[in-house]
């Protein structure tokens, strides 16, 4: 019954995608300056249908109907009833449709908010859009169709991965797909831009609210996925350089890069080809991304179940995206006259643009290179932690002084440069980093630079606060997303050189001791719950110096649907250091396997990113009242 | 004078990380590790039954007064370049390792190059 | 001329990118360690699982070709190949070394009891740290050795009919 509902409204969708694609072509024709009713009508039914389909497939999931193949694999009638609603979301197909729903939406959002722009520009921008939607639309029915029938049908589904039983992960794919999605409108506005020739200032204006958008939402999106990782996988990491983290990474060197070209763009109607094709690359770089990760090429701790057909299918799309916006750029690339002092804010903002590009390159490169040794070499490697640390990591220090002199400079041409703060400021980020080496413990001589560039721009930015607080004159979005960006340096240093770890083997009644710690495993017990049995440890940590006794509860855990074992981290996270044990068994022996960890500012590094992220949405809010 | 300080304050630094003593991390030398049988983990984040083994292995190999780069190689050469999260300088890794400088150097270049049109002009 | 030179090869550059992605779809990703294949095997130091002595390369030197085999009792596809094994132990040019792995020697014991011991010399690595010196990483696991120690053929998982053959094709041809 479900089923035929969704399949119907997915079809009709299709019919809807077409006649307004025709629709639009024949608008382009009439006379007249505004875009005809019928078109705002059917782009508003458009959204409706694919809303309405969107809570069928959700409506399969909580009734469970299990007749439904993607609710078969992927719940289970004992599954609370949350992770059933985030269960939708959590699969291929349904994933898919969540993309094509928000697709649909924003190119809703668009027609509406971009009245006061042109109307070829916007209804080119609306062709394209649909021509994408047509493109999912096609992908979902007859590739990843989420209403796909199973006979007979089961009584039980197979329920979904207990590791993807979280809320962190429930609201992770919503965030990254409205940064993901997002940036189709201006790969859209950017294909109309140049099929119209537009103005280079109109075509930012039109599309700078949708680039924040997109960045905000992508940048908590990565912080949603990093959270869970750090308390779900059990690992005690919150970033490990996998293929898919760094497929959500790379739209968003894209969109920072795009997110400060375009202001250029605004001001000094500058950089008008090189924004082009950030917005272009942007959402290519999304698309690739999906590909990488749902076609299974690569070996990922998120394996999607692999099959080489989906995986054909966005190749195709993904080419034709390609191969459409190359060409195009082609053909309507011209030179243009750069008036470009090298000591002004267009300089600083150019350098951000290089720095991003360079990120780009490195982790772009480091996640395809497998597939090209493997290809072309029949050789295997693995590209890691190790490569990305050692290659970023130095450009990083001096990416964060730019990030300090930019904002300090102006427009057009700078006049003079305060030298005496600057060295101040210097003096005062090494005294403070020696501070820190005299008071607690030495570290690598790169973590020293990158300690003293980080607070170098801390103390920058919290100067420029203190300013806005004086003249309430600059603007607060920009201060606040930098000195979060230095805090996130500041805080991800401290973490990696004062973090302690152990790994150790210890029985029931055993105790380990090292440095100021030890750690007594008290006592193990068996538990059923609702959906899972668990084994869970009791474990008493103590630090001889400053008298601290915590206890905690790590767990084993033994899933009956899908049968599964995870290992479940227990974290006592506080305001300076987080405590971290995740205990497992060790096969025919008493013995289990213990990882103790000592995790200093892990907070901080969540907030630190929550706070970059809040910067676009305060820049959001003043646009749009500056608008409206 | 100012220059003098900040000069004074960096070898300062400097002294007290050269102080510090070299030795070899084993929790370094696993997270650096791919666990083979499992997805995208590394053997300091598995539970599995062959990490453990690994671990047990590197941690003799480091009793032995093993390097860190002798492990590395000694696991290469049984299990190939797979099992190691950062590859090899070598033949086929040569373009891993220099694109992303030469992607920098010719950002650098590119931009140099705006300016000096600008100049000529 | 030069612009079309150069828009020429940010095409073609494009399309080598695709054209590795469209291969690599269908290519199976599964890892194993035919690398090692051509190897000569080093520093083998095997404990007896009975006896008290060592097992080394010299051992391996006697024979025409060793088939070293990497077995537990608590290990389900070893039941599997058993019958094979015993199979390829009746083979004259082969000799047969089963390395127990991280077993308990009682089962070990039943295990061989109740299917057979195919195995012309039996050795034990308790930990598994011998293991990774041969590049194991699951077992069952069996390689293929010749008189001069050098790997003819590794075998991941349970060791099937048509290895049988190829194995004694390989044995036979001396």
């Amino acid at each position: 019954m479900l089923s035929n509902i969704g399949n119907t409204l997915l079809f009709l969708n299709i019919l809807l995608g077409i006649s307004l694609i025709y629709f639009l072509f024949q608008d382009l024709g009439n006379k007249g300056k505004l875009i005809s009713k019928n078109i705002y009508h059917i782009c508003l039914f458009q959204s409706t249908l694919i809303i309405i389909c969107f809570f069928t497939l959700i409506a399969a999931f909580v009734v469970s109907d299990f007749s439904i193949i993607t609710v078969y694999q992927n719940s289970h009638s004992l599954k609370p009833f949350f992770y059933k609603i985030s269960g939708t979301w959590g699969n291929h197909e349904g994933s898919l449709l969540l993309w094509a729903i928000i697709l649909t939406i924003f190119s809703y959002f668009f027609l509406l908010y971009s009245k006061s722009h042109l109307r070829d520009y916007r209804i080119y921008s609306l062709i394209v859009q649909n021509i994408l939607i047509l493109g999912f639309l096609f992908f979902l029915l007859f590739n990843s169709n989420p209403f796909s029938v199973i006979l007979p049908v089961p009584q039980e589904g197979l329920g979904l991965n207990p590791i993807l039983q979280d809320p962190a992960l429930a609201i992770h794919p919503p965030l990254l797909y409205i940064g993901f999605v997002g940036s189709s409108i201006y790969f859209s506005a950017a294909i109309s831009s140049l099929l119209i020739n537009y103005d280079g200032r109109l075509f930012a204006k039109s599309i700078k609210n949708w680039v924040l958008i997109s960045w905000s939402f992508q940048t908590l999106g990565i912080l949603a996925g990093s959270i869970w990782a750090y308390y779900e996988l059990g690992w005690g990491g919150f970033w490990f350089w996998d293929p898919v983290e760094n497929a959500s990474l790379l739209p968003w060197f894209a969109m920072t890069a795009l997110l400060h070209s375009l202001m250029v763009l605004e001001k000094r109607n500058l950089f008008y080809f090189w924004v082009i094709i950030l917005c272009l690359l942007t959402f290519i770089l999304s698309v690739t991304g999906t590909f990488l990760v749902r076609s299974g090429i690569l070996n990922s701790v998120h394996t999607f179940a692999n099959d080489p057909s989906r995986g054909l299918y966005i190749l195709v799309f993904l080419s034709l995206m390609i191969f459409a916006s190359v060409i195009l750029l082609f053909n309507k690339f011209k030179k243009s006259n750069y008036n470009l002092n090298p000591n002004s804010k267009e300089t600083f903002i150019l350098v951000n643009n290089w720095f991003m590009i360079f990120y780009l390159i490195t982790v772009l490169l480091g996640t395809i290179y497998p597939i090209f040794t493997e290809v072309l070499t029949d050789y295997k490697v693995s590209v890691g932690p190790p490569f990305y640390n050692s290659v970023i990591i130095p450009i990083v220090i001096l990416f964060l002084f730019f990030m300090s002199l930019g904002p300090q400079t102006q427009w057009i041409k700078n006049n003079s440069y305060n030298l005496n703060l600057m060295i101040k400021i210097l003096i005062a980020s090494i005294l403070i980093n020696f501070a820190i080496i005299f008071l607690f413990k030495s570290y690598s001589l790169i973590s020293n630079f990158i300690i003293i560039s980080a607070l170098f721009l801390i103390i920058y930015s919290l100067r420029d606060l203190y300013n806005l607080f004086k003249k309430k004159k600059i603007d607060a979005s920009r201060i606040v997303s930098h000195f979060a960006f230095g805090a996130l340096v500041l805080f991800i240093g401290l973490n990696h050189n004062f973090s302690l770890e152990k790994d150790f083997n210890l029985k029931k009644g055993e105790k380990r001791e090292f440095e100021n710690y030890s750690v007594k495993f008290n006592n193990l017990q068996l538990e059923e719950f609702k959906n899972y049995k668990a084994v869970i440890g009791e474990f008493e940590i103590n630090n001889s110096q400053n008298n601290l006794s915590r206890t905690l509860y790590p767990e084993i855990r033994i899933y009956q649907s899908p049968s599964t074992i995870t290992y479940e981290a227990s974290i006592r996270s506080g305001l300076l250091k987080d405590y971290y044990i995740t205990m497992s068994n060790i096969d025919r022996s008493d013995y289990y396997n213990i990882k103790f960890q000592k995790k200093p500012f892990m907070i901080w590094i969540w907030i630190s990113v929550i706070f970059i992220s809040l910067g676009g949405f305060l820049r959001l809010f003043k646009n749009a009242k500056k608008n409206y | 004078m100012k220059l003098k300080i900040i000069i004074y304050l960096i070898l300062l630094n400097f002294n007290i990380v050269n102080a510090e003593t070299n030795s070899i991390d084993s929790n370094n030398i696993f997270k650096n590790l791919r666990c083979l049988i499992c997805q995208g983990q590394s053997v300091a984040d598995s539970n599995s039954e062959f990490a453990q083994t690994i671990k047990l292995v590197v941690k003799d190999q480091i009793k032995n007064g093993k390097s860190e780069s002798e492990i590395y190689d000694f696991l290469v050469e049984k299990y190939g370049e797979w099992i190691v999260y950062k590859p090899p300088f070598n033949k086929v890794n040569l373009l891993l390792w220099l694109l992303p400088y030469l992607a920098f150097v010719s950002g650098g270049v590119i931009i140099f190059l705006l300016f000096k049109k600008r100049f000529n002009n | 001329m030069q612009k079309k030179i150069i828009k020429s090869f940010i095409l073609l550059f494009i399309i080598f990118i695709i054209g590795v992605f469209f291969i690599s779809l269908n290519k199976n990703s599964i890892y194993d360690t035919k690398g090692l294949v051509g190897q000569k095997i080093t520093n083998v130091q095997l404990d007896h699982f009975s006896k008290n002595k060592m097992i080394t390369e010299k051992n391996f030197k006697e024979n025409e070709f060793t088939l070293i085999n990497f077995w537990a009792s608590w290990c389900a596809p070893c039941r599997d190949e058993h019958p094979i094994l015993l199979k390829l132990n009746k083979e004259k040019n082969l000799k047969m070394l089963g390395v127990n792995f991280k077993d308990n020697k009682k089962n070990a014991k039943n295990f061989l009891i109740e299917l057979g011991n195919p195995y012309d010399v039996l050795a034990v690595d308790n930990q598994g740290k011998q293991s990774i010196n041969f590049g194991i990483y699951g077992i069952p696991e069996s390689i293929l050795i010749n008189k001069d120690l050098i790997i003819i053929k590794k075998f991941i998982g349970p060791i099937f009919e048509s290895d049988y053959e190829y194995i004694k094709s390989i044995v036979r041809k001396k």
